[in-house]
């Protein structure tokens, strides 16, 4: 087996950059992505703020490669994944046994609604070509072809947790030598469907959110794509660009509570950090930043700042949920966060947490309110819970 | 180290779960589409549980619960699920409800039943499973991922048990979408003759499988699973064929050890080609047999074709149910499964006796 | 109140159960009939369907649903006056 798995390349888009130049310029500068819906066509347009991507799906197109009908899951994915296998500059890519994992929650749903809203009326009715990208894989797979990888691809949906899951299987497949570069992260574009299935549960917030806040009133939903190129040690040590850093650490637990709800006590998510730390053999204290999960809803924060305090008590790492900036892009989150992750760690920084105003009165912390730079971030935990348990934490190493 | 198949379980269109295995004869079906036959699940899942699951949670769950029951394990050490279209029911009750409702006055419980983990999440929450849990949705892959990921855990960690499964159902809307993208039969046809029906399309499937698997020699290990390959997009016959042959050489056996080969073959007279070309060259002479007569052609069939060499290996003989024979056949010690949907995605299994 | 208790064994799918079943002041949450958040949020619904009432604070659920004689009572108080 492969002592360690490796970072070689990272690529991502979401409502703060369409690449990783713009997003740290977001980051840096504070600009978060949420406002007033543009492309989606919803009735919520001005009640509820949503973080899209600056692009319409022809732009979107023109970029990627893809044709502009289709499922914009795609189109997203596409860019942050050729971002990120040009990031590797692997010369001899097309050599190597390849694989692409990714993850979505939403498949192609953003053509589906509108398939089904003429299939309503009969069954005759619908383009099928709305329809025949609905499934989660399909949109994995229209990226893969255009990748021209082919010897291992598959697609993993766990709601949120999702692309941290598509990227510690794909680590798992390198670790037992089954493939040697891996692309993984995950994709979800807005959707009516998601926009209004969270707002049944009431956890949207009708203002920018603010997790983390003893005020927080939910979270804002975003949309995006983000990718990292995992690659053996071997095929790392052939390259000439020197690897973001490693990927140490990562454990999948499951909280077993409710089907939505997160346990009190975040049992799931202490769990998922804890064997992420015992994973990586680090202890607690090692940890530099904790890449929250940290969506803004009263249950989440809640529930894994409960477990941050019982696993890192009594001294806390330096911690910041980029939720503030990017809202919650579900399948696409875990993807995303690993990629700011392992841009922490190779230019030295720290996030914040924006609009953090009042800290949460039952936790001993406070996350990180202000950016900061030419920091020692030497390890990275980065937090994805999400619906149905399933809790994934990573851990990204400085080499 | 060794995978074994400890039990399984099966909700399909045949009498393949519970009391009413094995059964005298194989459920014929006339049209193209064969469901589920299933258990009364009000006698197999709390009342107050029972309420917040759509069928498709039903199967899944029930298919799992009764794989742990047999062997009397309470826990697993990680639960992983294959599903290609997800909670179809839930999603299409949700949507007609956005659309009619103009995204007004929305329930939350067929959102929450909508996403693609809700199988996997719902048995972790009925057994209180903390360990890892993973949902793959790749198409004709689902499964062979998710048994992919099993097999792996059972390598990698110091646990012994993995539940592994997958599910996929029809309703009347994926029924009448998938219709209309042409992959059923134009006109009725039976099941018990859909295999020789030299024509377009095959029968519409569903069912719910799952598999205790085991790193460990258990007395009651039902098969030992050897092997497990899977191909994407192979560019014709020569390219399968080389496929088979290495993935059997990797086990350091050849094609003459193998006493029975359960091939896809689905009634579609373009996918079946391959198998036919099969039989005429590496196949031929071998023993063969097919199983999308019994449950219909759908993404995650392949779960059917497991459990099916799994229950003819461990019971030492191919019941006469399955090809409507008049008897029982002699045993099958080694079995090879191969496998295609939509001639994109390929799988292989080897499984023996243990 | 019969009528209620109707509507709310056919929102939260609760098949086996009859009204005779749910008593007039009977806890609907944790204790008595067990529900849970996820029914809170469908009784919302089910208020604003049925009644008309929009209850857009989902704090203010557990103390309104906490029987079906409180949910009553909120509904007279707050149901729009027909003209």
């Amino acid at each position: 087996m492969s002592a360690s798995v490796l970072i070689a390349g990272a690529g991502v888009i979401s409502a703060i950059g369409n690449n990783i130049a713009e997003s740290l310029d977001a980051l840096e500068s504070g600009k978060a992505g949420m406002g007033d819906m543009h492309w989606l066509d919803s009735s919520h347009h001005g009640k509820l703020p949503v973080a899209e991507v600056n692009l319409s799906n022809k732009l979107l197109a023109e970029r990627s490669g893809l044709p502009a009908t289709i499922t914009r899951t795609a189109l997203l994915s596409t860019i942050a994944a050729k971002e990120a296998l040009a990031d590797s500059a692997i010369e001899n890519f097309h050599e190597l046994r390849t694989g692409f994992i990714s993850a979505n929650t939403v498949g192609g749903m953003d053509k589906s609604e509108n398939f089904f809203a003429h299939f309503l009326s009969s069954h005759e009715k619908g383009k099928l070509r709305n329809i025949i990208h609905h499934e989660c894989g399909s949109a994995t797979e229209l990226v893969a072809d255009q990748l021209g990888i082919s010897d291992y691809i598959s697609t993993i949906s766990t709601a949120c947790s999702s692309s941290a899951n598509a990227i510690f299987f794909a680590a798992r497949l390198i670790k037992h030598n089954l493939l040697d570069v891996v692309i993984a992260g995950g994709t979800d574009a807005l959707t009516k469907f998601t926009l209004n299935g969270f707002n049944t549960l009431m956890i949207l917030d009708h203002e920018p959110c603010k997790p983390f806040d003893e005020n927080r009133r939910g979270l804002n939903l975003g949309e995006g794509a983000g990718y990292v190129v995992l690659v053996s040690d071997r095929v790392a040590s052939s390259l000439k660009k020197k690897p973001y850093c490693s990927l140490s650490g990562y454990c999948n637990a499951n909280d077993a509570y409710h089907q939505t709800a997160s346990s009190p006590a975040g049992t799931g998510s202490f769990l998922a950090m804890k064997g992420a730390l015992e994973q990586s053999g680090l202890s607690p204290a090692d940890i530099s930043y904790i890449n929250l999960h940290g969506t803004g809803t009263q249950n989440n924060d809640i529930s894994e700042g409960t477990a941050i305090k019982k696993l890192f008590e009594p001294s806390y790492p330096k911690m910041s949920s980029t939720k503030s900036f990017t809202g919650h892009t579900l399948g696409a989150s875990g993807g995303i966060e690993a990629v700011f992750s392992i841009l922490a760690i190779k230019h030295g920084l720290i996030y914040p947490n924006l609009r953090l105003v009042t800290p949460m009165k039952e936790l001993p912390f406070i996350p990180e309110t202000k950016f900061l730079k030419n920091e020692k971030v030497i390890h990275v935990l980065s937090n994805s819970f999400g619906f149905g348990g399933n809790c994934s934490s990573l851990i990204f190493s400085k080499l | 180290m060794n995978v074994y198949i400890r039990s399984t379980a099966n909700i399909s269109p045949q009498k393949t779960f519970g009391e009413s295995y094995p059964p005298d004869a194989a459920v014929e079906y006339i049209g193209n589409r064969l469901n589920c036959i299933e258990p009364d699940y009000a006698k197999l899942i709390d009342a107050k549980l029972i309420r917040r699951m759509s069928r498709i949670i039903k199967m899944g769950a029930v298919s799992a619960m009764t794989c742990l029951q047999k062997t009397g394990l309470n826990m697993p050490d990680g639960i992983t699920t294959g599903t290609a279209y997800g909670c179809l029911e839930d999603t299409s009750v949700f949507l007609t409800r956005l659309i009619e409702n103009e995204e007004e006055m929305l329930t939350p419980t067929a959102f929450i039943q909508s996403t693609h983990n809700t199988v996997g999440a719902q048995i972790a929450l009925m057994i209180k499973c903390h360990h890892y849990n993973n949902t793959f949705v790749h198409r004709g892959f689902s499964f062979e991922s998710a048994l992919l990921d099993a097999m792996l855990l059972l390598r990698e960690n110091h646990i012994t048990h993995v539940l592994a499964g997958a599910v996929d159902e029809i309703t009347d809307n994926s029924h009448a979408i998938l219709t209309r993208l042409g992959l059923y039969k134009r006109k009725p046809v039976s099941n018990f003759s859909l295999l020789q029906s030299d024509s377009k399309g095959t029968m519409a499937g569903e069912g719910a499988a799952f598999f205790l698997l085991t790193n460990r020699s258990f007395p009651d290990n039902c098969a030992q699973l050897n092997a497990m390959h899977t191909f994407y997009k192979p560019h014709g016959i020569a390219e399968i064929q080389k496929n088979i042959i290495s993935f059997l050489g990797e086990q350091l056996i050849d094609i003459n050890n193998i006493d029975l080969i359960i091939t896809g073959k689905n009634g579609d007279k373009k996918g079946d080609e391959i198998y036919k070309q099969l039989e005429h060259s590496i196949f031929t002479n071998h023993r063969t047999m097919h199983y999308k007569h019994l449950c219909g052609e759908y993404p995650t069939a392949s779960a059917f074709a497991l459990w099916l060499a799994t229950s003819i290996v461990k019971e030492g003989i191919i019941p006469a149910w399955i090809e409507n024979t008049d008897s029982n056949q002699p045993a099958a010690k080694r079995v090879l499964i191969y496998n295609h949907y939509e001639n994109i995605y390929h799988s292989l299994f080897l499984i023996s006796a243990c | 109140m019969a009528d209620l208790k109707l509507q709310i064994i056919a929102q939260l799918n609760l098949k086996d159960l009859k009204p005779e079943d749910i008593g007039d002041d009977q806890p609907l949450f944790i204790e008595g009939l067990g529900l849970d958040s996820i029914d809170a949020l469908e009784l919302i619904v089910l208020l604003q369907q049925e009644y008309k009432i929009k209850l857009s604070n989902a704090e203010d659920g557990p103390k309104v649903f906490q029987s079906v004689r409180t949910m009553a009572a909120y509904i007279t108080a707050h149901q729009p006056q027909k003209e």
